[in-house]
């Protein structure tokens, strides 16, 4: 243990005469004696700038949202009429737009990052975890822009064909369920906003539960095999009560991805401001999709001010959730911490 | 006979576990093969629509106008590669000194917490916002979209990519490399400059090319600060053509020429962003 120890605590030998020290220390480097506050006011000064970045963005957009919220207030979020002609806005339209594609996103992003997550830390041969791994991040490199174009251009037409088409024949007619697939099955709107953020936000959840199991105590993995637990026992009764946490804070981090994800929304979610429909195939708006669209063209006043007021909520409800996020994974990993 | 009964209940439950293990097991296997799957189609349409498009007139010519013949996206794709070469280099030592404070400076200081809090959000925080809070801060104030305004949003976004990863590095250095510098005399600053940094030199030179991966695709900021351009336009005080605006609006559009020419561009990102992020495994991997 003693050579971990940080040089500076070794108490000094008591027997020992110290001997005099002959000559003075320099008082003063010679050599620049003033980098060493000017390097350490820099990199405080850098630190200082982030933080001074996250209270601009929130300044800037409270003040540019300030027009709306005084003529709109709270009532902003629960009306959903988009009138720039009249100037009467209401942001429910594209709040409900956003949760309801980020929800299904999770709904199909959850099982199969799971699954991606077992299969790289318990199943894969050495060999093929590194190669594996890579193209699941990799799929989180491809820029936004390209999901959307494909989303739009190849994949909707085939989403429309293969399976709104079918589900539409199958449950159309089932009261209730039918209403969730009526609407025209073009490939364009909820459900196709919803899968095509799944895809984008799969390598996010994949890569923290993978990191999270791999946090296990291989002691803890190995009692229980050796008790005949199956994989599968495993990982569902051991590995993942030890790092729930830690798979909490990934479905976070997913989750705060996928609200505030742009391109890709805008390309297929059809951008056009209903609630009227309860169906998934209809065509909606998200808060990115509505600012992606008409905030360059919207004049200044409340039409502006309106569509900052939807960013600064959609800054809220991603800030909850990333900030939820890293609560739990630091919880985690100091469970961890304390355990080891 | 109750022995019996007794067995041939846990080898019902023996099975029925093996059942469950191999059902799990193989659908694992399936989500793996889902994710691998999303990939491989979205690489082959990108090569196989994009290849399409591609010519030397993209690399040469401007953007056309709609249904005209030839054209190319010169313009954009010089806007694009100086907005990122600055954002870049503006963003790059910022990140690299604040990464260089939360590992050399204030690991456990109350002011290290908050920024390593605060930059994680703004890692993952919608890039659309980043976007607003330029608009309001540079080009509300000066009355104009401007190329300058395209390289802040898409500094901001590098810097929370290269403070993570610097202080990550750094803080894989071990402790006695310091020890021993500090122990010839060395002064801190450049304890951290030539030894702690140097030794962590290419994870963070891996970190500054996969900032630079995300923003050579980054559109949704640069909608409302660089705007776009129809011409070649290398006065960055005036809007300023990119790529990823330039796809998003030719791609939107119905005409023929214009979705050639951004699958073209989709093509040229893809290639680009996917090299760069091979790049920076790779080198990462040969130093550690």
């Amino acid at each position: 243990m003693a050579a971990t120890l940080p040089a500076t605590s070794y108490p000094s030998p008591p027997s020992m005469a110290r001997a005099t020290p002959r000559g003075r220390p320099p008082a003063r480097r010679r050599v620049a004696p003033w980098a060493d506050t000017v390097f350490a006011l820099l990199t405080h000064g850098a630190a200082w700038l982030t933080l001074a970045l996250m209270a601009g963005i929130i300044a800037s957009l409270v003040m540019g949202a300030m027009p709306a919220i005084q003529k709109f207030g709270l009532g902003f979020l629960l009306s959903a009429e988009w009138d720039p002609v009249q100037e009467k806005f209401g942001g429910l339209a594209m709040i409900v737009g956003t949760l309801a594609t980020s929800f299904i996103a999770l709904l199909i992003a959850v099982p199969v990052s799971f699954g991606i997550a077992l299969f790289l830390t318990e199943m894969a041969p050495g060999w093929l975890k590194r190669p594996l791994g890579i193209a699941i991040e990799l799929l989180a490199a491809v820029p936004s822009i390209v999901y959307g174009m494909w989303g739009l251009l190849v994949f909707g037409p085939l989403l429309a064909r293969f399976v709104q088409a079918p589900l539409q024949a199958a449950f159309g007619q089932v009261p209730g369920l039918g209403a969730l697939f009526s609407g025209p099955p073009v490939g364009i709107g909820i459900l196709s906003a919803g899968i095509i953020l799944a895809i984008m936000v799969i390598p996010f959840i994949a890569a923290v539960m993978r990191d999270v199991f791999e946090m296990t105590p291989a002691m803890l993995k190995e009692s229980a095999y050796g008790l005949g637990a199956t994989t599968w026992e495993v990982v569902w009764k051991v590995v993942l009560p030890y790092t729930k946490t830690g798979v909490v804070g990934g479905i976070m981090l997913g989750l705060g991805r996928a609200l505030g994800e742009t391109m890709a929304v805008t390309f297929v979610i059809g951008n056009f401001n209903q609630l009227n429909s309860l169906s998934l195939f209809e065509a909606a708006n998200s808060i990115t999709s509505a600012l992606a669209n008409e905030f360059a063209e919207a004049g200044t006043g409340l039409h502006q001010a309106s569509l900052i007021y939807l960013g600064l909520v959609l800054f809220f409800i991603t800030f909850c959730v990333l900030a939820l996020s890293k609560l739990l994974l630091a919880r985690l990993r100091r469970a961890e911490g304390a355990r080891s | 006979m109750s022995g019996g009964t007794a067995h041939a209940a846990r080898l019902a439950m023996h099975r029925r576990r093996k059942r469950i293990n191999a059902i799990a097991l193989t659908a694992s296997l399936a989500a793996m093969a889902f994710g691998v799957f999303w990939l491989i189609w979205i690489l082959v349409e990108t090569v196989r629509l994009g290849w399409g498009g591609m010519g030397l007139a993209v690399f040469t010519q401007m953007t056309p106008p709609p249904q005209a013949d030839g054209g190319g996206l010169a313009n954009a794709i010089f806007g694009s590669l100086t907005m990122v070469t600055l954002a870049t280099l503006l963003g790059t030592p910022i990140g690299v000194l604040a990464g260089i404070y939360l590992a050399e400076y204030g690991q456990k200081s109350a002011l290290g917490h908050t920024v390593r809090f605060i930059n994680d959000i703004l890692l993952s925080a919608p890039s659309i916002v980043i976007g607003l809070f330029i608009y309001a801060v540079v080009v509300a104030p000066f009355k104009g979209f401007s190329g300058w305004a395209g390289v802040l949003a898409l500094a901001l976004i590098v810097i929370p990519v290269v403070i993570r990863q610097t202080e990550n590095m750094l803080g894989l250095i071990p402790n006695a490399l310091r020890e021993a510098a500090y122990a010839l005399g060395t002064p801190k600053w450049k304890v951290i400059l030539a030894v702690t940094l140097k030794a962590a030199r290419a994870g963070v030179v891996t970190g500054v090319l996969l900032a630079v991966a995300r923003i050579a695709g980054e559109t949704a900021p640069l909608l409302f600060t660089a705007l776009s351009n129809q011409f070649w336009s290398s006065d960055m005080s005036q809007p300023m053509a990119s790529l990823p605006v330039t796809i998003f609006k030719f791609a939107m559009s119905p005409y023929e020429n214009w979705q050639q020419l951004a699958w073209a561009g989709v093509f040229l990102i893809t290639l680009g962003v996917l090299a760069l992020n091979i790049l920076a495994r790779v080198l990462f991997r040969d130093k550690h």
